[in-house]
């Protein structure tokens, strides 16, 4: 089984994940239309570059915004989550040695304890979310099984990987299961809400477009995002 | 009876059309017919599919559901933070329920989608600016709008405002002939008072072409002769067309895309016909997004700019005053507490907060300019945008929407409000009227005539 995950089904779900983003990456850009989204995007490359880099910058900055700071409660709950489902998965040791072995690439290795304290942020911050889509009426009224399935999808992998990390039954299992998550996770990527993780730099690019062309930045007026 | 005499899916482009519209009061009729209007769900899956593209699918796809965007809503603050107004759910509840039926909706949700698009929306963009994935619901609520118009699922007043200006090339029915009328007859009333006062009509290459609002012309002539008074005081090299003077358009706010393309073409033709080094319009906001920053899309220019550069009164107000152009006399400054308005249409969508700080510098003694809050790009909307404040069967939910507004006025303390804007101004007209706080509240052209230092050739001869 574990040579199983290890070996296709790695490869696999590495393959789908990226291959999927890439293609839905391209497929926005080309999708994007000056005349519907009246935004003349290449009239003024230079402009919208701005503008894109501004808008993405802006919001990866922990309170970097005007909505991130006037809402710090999910700020930090979100940056909580984020941060460390970012880094753990990309810098952790074992995450290292296992690429190593299959890539012959690794990446720079997080501090141990580091890497503890980052994945326990993630699973206390995944309860915070879903405590404010079970509490606020605001995210409740919105809020469908699906978004808690895409919760449990992302959160699976770290949980799986506490329980293989601090040996709770056997370890074998957990990892096993660890493995699975995780690649779940990543064909799961190109497919669903999760495709955030590269759409969000795609969206966030276009509204930045928008502003840095359209919407005042062409006027010379930066938008105080 | 799928498709009424005065509700239906035809747009009106005759003037007899519009008579028959205007007579039915209220649009009693109009809206009675509109509950037995049925739904083309073909036509509206087809338009959905070739014109909902990537960028509005990816809006509509990773919105989180986060709820981030709920505080942003002036109309969620308004309304007693009622989950219903938070605008994902709005967009989500609507569109996204459209598309995921893949056009199959009924008549009700028709009805219960419109309230939403024109009582739940001013298409004020704020939102856009706090959501971390950069969705911004009111751009989707003017493509939604477009849906409904195609649908007939439109307000009253709103199918006659678009229809006006497929006929009229103006909101109203003012014609060519009586807006240079007018402005001919104002500018005379003047005469005496400022020697030399003309208003040159489809002057070739001059520095300015002037564009107004159609209401000025039929309900605040006063207006246009403050126009003509500020430019020839300025001594600027103006004219105004004879056709294509009209900035505005109602069709935005109904989502009449093809009679948007006939309005801001004939004003680019005017433009064209007339060749000025720039053209400058009234103190209107949605004018100025209608014309200049939407319109060239509509209209298929590419660079997304109008043939000759457009700016807004601002602007030019800003310039002028900046250049000793206008001079003010520095004692007849404001001297009280004073607020501006920033219109959604021009900050947040065009970033021209800059213009408008720099002519309240000019115009108000210092230490009396107060902000409000919040201000410039993050200012609430007035309550009454995207053609809110023209829908009488809304009106209740407008006056309610109205409250954030007057709660950021009281909290400066300001007696007086400019409002360099046609919707602000109602909007801030309007809420005094409701909840009589006690306030004044003006365009810039009549505050700034009165603290003009005139150069001496251009005073009259005692």
């Amino acid at each position: 089984m574990h040579d199983l995950l290890t070996g296709i089904f790695f490869w696999s779900a590495l393959g789908i994940c990226l291959m999927g983003m890439l293609v839905r990456f391209i497929m926005y850009f080309k999708g994007l239309s000056w005349r519907l989204d009246r935004v003349a995007y290449t009239s003024y490359p230079g402009a919208g570059f701005k503008g894109a880099v501004r808008s993405i910058y802006k919001w990866l900055i922990p309170f970097g915004t005007y909505g991130w700071r006037t809402q710090p409660f999910i700020a930090v709950v979100f940056f909580g989550f984020h941060i460390g489902a970012v880094l753990i998965p990309l810098f952790l040791l074992g995450h290292n040695l296992f690429l190593k072995e299959k890539l012959g690439i690794s990446f720079f290795t997080l501090n141990a304890a580091f890497a503890d304290i980052l994945t326990w942020t993630v699973v206390a911050s995944a309860f915070f979310l879903v405590l404010r889509r079970l509490v606020l009426p605001e995210v409740r009224i919105m809020t469908t099984l699906y978004d808690y399935f895409i919760l449990a999808i992302s959160i699976a992998p770290f949980v799986t990987g506490l329980f293989a990390r601090y040996q709770v039954g056997e370890y074998s299992f957990w990892l096993n299961m660890h493995i699975f998550c995780g690649e779940l996770l990543l064909i799961a990527i190109p497919f669903t809400k999760l495709s955030h993780v590269f759409l969000f730099f795609a969206s966030r690019a276009q509204l930045g477009m928008d502003f840095g062309i359209k919407r005042g930045g062409m006027k010379g007026t930066k938008m105080a995002w | 009876m799928p498709e009424g005499t005065l509700c239906n899916k035809m747009p009106v482009d005759t003037a007899e059309g519009i008579t028959t519209l205007l007579s039915d009061t209220s649009g009693d009729t109009y809206y009675q017919e509109m509950k037995e209007l049925e739904v083309d769900s073909d036509l509206l899956w087809k338009t959905i599919q070739n014109t909902c593209k990537s960028r509005m699918k990816t809006w509509l796809e990773i919105c989180a559901h986060c709820g981030m965007c709920a505080e942003s809503c002036f109309l969620y603050l308004v309304n007693g933070r009622d989950p219903k107004q938070v605008p994902a759910y709005k967009i989500q509840s609507t569109l996204g329920e459209i598309i995921k039926r893949k056009g199959k909706v009924d008549n009700q949700f028709m009805r219960d989608t419109m309230e939403v698009a024109w009582a739940k929306c001013t298409c004020c963009n704020r939102c856009g600016m706090y959501c971390p994935h950069g969705i911004d619901t009111g751009i989707m609520f003017g493509y939604l709008r477009g849906l409904l118009y195609q649908q007939g699922f439109v307000p009253w007043e709103l199918k006659i405002g678009a229809g006006m200006h497929r006929v009229y090339r103006a909101q109203m029915d003012v014609t060519d002939a009586d807006f240079v009328d007018t402005f001919e007859w104002m500018v005379e009333e003047y005469e005496d008072d400022y020697p030399g006062l003309t208003v040159p009509v489809d002057k070739e290459g001059a520095g300015i072409m002037y564009t107004v609002n159609a209401r000025e012309v039929k309900h605040y002539p006063e207006d246009l002769a403050e126009a003509a008074i500020l430019f020839h005081i300025a001594g600027e090299n103006w004219t105004v067309p004879s056709k294509g003077w009209e900035e505005t358009s109602l069709a935005m706010f109904a989502g009449d895309w093809a009679a948007c393309k006939m309005q801001v073409e004939s004003v680019y033709d005017a433009m064209e016909r007339l060749k000025p080094k720039r053209m400058i319009g009234t103190e209107c906001g949605h004018a100025h997004r209608a014309t200049v920053i939407e319109g060239p899309y509509w209209a298929g220019r590419k660079n997304g700019q109008p043939p000759v550069e457009s700016i807004h009164y601002v602007e030019w107000l800003a310039e002028a005053l900046n250049t000793g152009k206008l001079k003010i006399d520095p004692s007849k400054r404001i001297k009280e507490p004073v607020t501006l308005q920033d219109s959604c249409n021009y900050i947040r969508n065009q970033g021209l907060k800059q213009a408008t700080r720099d002519i309240m510098k000019h115009i108000v003694a210092p230490g009396y300019f107060i902000e409000m809050s919040p201000n410039k790009e993050h200012n609430y909307c007035c309550g009454g945008g995207g053609g809110f404040n023209g829908i009488g069967k809304f009106r209740k939910q407008r006056n309610i929407a109205l409250i954030a507004k007057r709660d950021q006025i009281l909290a400066t303390g300001a007696k007086l409000v400019l409002a360099p804007c046609h919707n602000c101004w109602d909007a801030i007209r309007d809420l005094e009227e409701e909840y009589e706080i006690g306030i004044r509240w003006s365009f810039l052209k009549p505050i700034v005539i009165k603290m003009l230092d005139i150069p001496d050739h251009l005073r009259p001869e005692e």
